[in-house]
């Protein structure tokens, strides 16, 4: 085990251990995340390099996990990831880091934006990507990738166009790239169900002829 | 006596100070030649309209050089990139800003459709939110397909009845 987690462990008692294959992990109880953070930071981990969260199901419990990566900057550039479970999955609160790194400011509010997190002593807690009165949080595991059906953001054109927000037509999607694959055109990114495909033969019927141009 | 004429270029003394013509032909002549591009640069086809406007392919051959950044000042709205929901409702908006005639090539696969955006968060295609004249495949389309467009555009203008629309409007 590595030299910072026995002195943070020794330092925070209730921090455990954190399966990682690459970086020094450790997870924390939720109410002394800031404290540990801050402890990092004061002793050379002085870079929050990223803030996300992790939606483990519905249903789960807990349901929401954020990580914080932080690095040592100035000497030897080494990481320490630091994971905290949120207590409620339903109104996951978590405090927020601003106070320790400005930069975290962002990083929560797309945090916010995508699972619904919220930030305690965030100073502009406002979603960052979509817009505002968007009533879904993207990134949980119950909001389809296509999306949902929801007026656009502005009224007046959605009178104008009649446009809105609609599920993407998927249509076997979604489109993956397949690694390892040789030959360039099968590499592109496409659907792996394609029997909605008119090029591919469907069961029961004549395939489609090559018309010679 | 007289004699023929031997002129080779064109000579007003010949028909005088007067040229015939249709009024469509003038008009759509002029607008062909003087289609001012709104470039609504959006995503990475941007970097390729760039390219075109600049000298290795010089958009100006065909007289769209002039990129104008005032919807009030331009004619054709290319929509070069990936048109989210939340940027949806101001591309709609600078359209609405344009002053008639006005024209929109949608550039590229996110333009024209969404692309490979299958997503939440992309309006599946502007066509959706403008009326589309001229639809770029590619991702990124090359310079040339660009131009391309814009050619095809102008012959479309060229079929237009312009002075019809100007005298009902």
């Amino acid at each position: 085990m590595s030299e910072v987690l026995t002195a943070l462990k020794a330092k925070f008692p209730q921090a455990t251990d954190r399966p990682s294959s690459d970086h020094p992990a450790v997870n924390v109880p939720i109410g002394e995340l800031v404290a540990v953070l801050g402890h990092l930071r004061d002793t050379g981990y002085d870079l929050l390099m990223d803030m996300t969260a992790i939606d483990w199901a519905e249903g789960a419990s807990p349901r929401f996990t954020v990580v914080y990566h932080v690095m040592r900057s100035t000497k030897g550039g080494d990481y320490v990831r630091v994971a905290a479970n949120c207590a409620s999955a339903t109104d996951p609160v978590v405090p927020s880091v601003v106070s320790l790194w400005p930069g975290a400011d962002w990083h929560e509010r797309e945090c916010y934006d995508m699972f619904g997190i919220k930030f305690e002593g965030h100073p502009d807690l406002r979603r960052i990507l979509m817009w505002d009165g968007y009533p879904y949080f993207p990134l949980r595991k119950e909001f389809p990738l296509a999306g949902i059906e929801t007026p656009l953001p502005d009224a007046e054109i959605t009178a104008e166009t009649g446009a809105k927000v609609i599920a993407a037509p998927m249509q076997g999607g979604p489109f993956v790239a397949s690694p390892g694959e040789v030959n360039l055109t099968d590499a592109e990114p496409r659907a792996k169900d394609e029997s909605w495909s008119d090029r591919r033969p469907q069961p029961g019927q004549e395939p489609l002829k090559q018309v010679k141009e | 006596m007289v004699s023929s004429n031997t002129e080779l270029g064109y000579n007003t003394k010949v028909e005088g100070e007067v040229m015939v013509s249709r009024a469509d032909a003038v008009i759509n002549w002029i607008r062909n030649n003087s289609m001012w591009p709104m470039p609504m640069g959006l995503a990475c086809c941007a970097i390729e309209l760039m390219a075109t406007a600049s000298s290795r392919f010089d958009i100006a051959r065909f007289g769209a050089e002039v990129m104008r950044f005032s919807p009030r000042q331009s004619d054709c709205m290319i929509v070069a990139g990936t048109v989210t929901y939340k940027m949806a409702p101001h591309v709609r908006r600078i359209y609405d800003q344009m002053a008639a005639p006005k024209w929109v090539i949608a550039m590229g696969a996110c333009a024209s459709s969404g692309g490979m955006y299958r997503s939440y968060a992309t309006l599946q295609g502007v066509d959706r939110i403008v009326p589309v004249d001229v639809y770029v495949s590619g991702c990124p389309p090359r310079p040339e397909a660009l131009l391309d467009a814009l050619m095809k555009l102008q012959a479309k203008v060229k079929r237009e009845p312009s002075s019809k629309r100007l005298l009902s409007a």
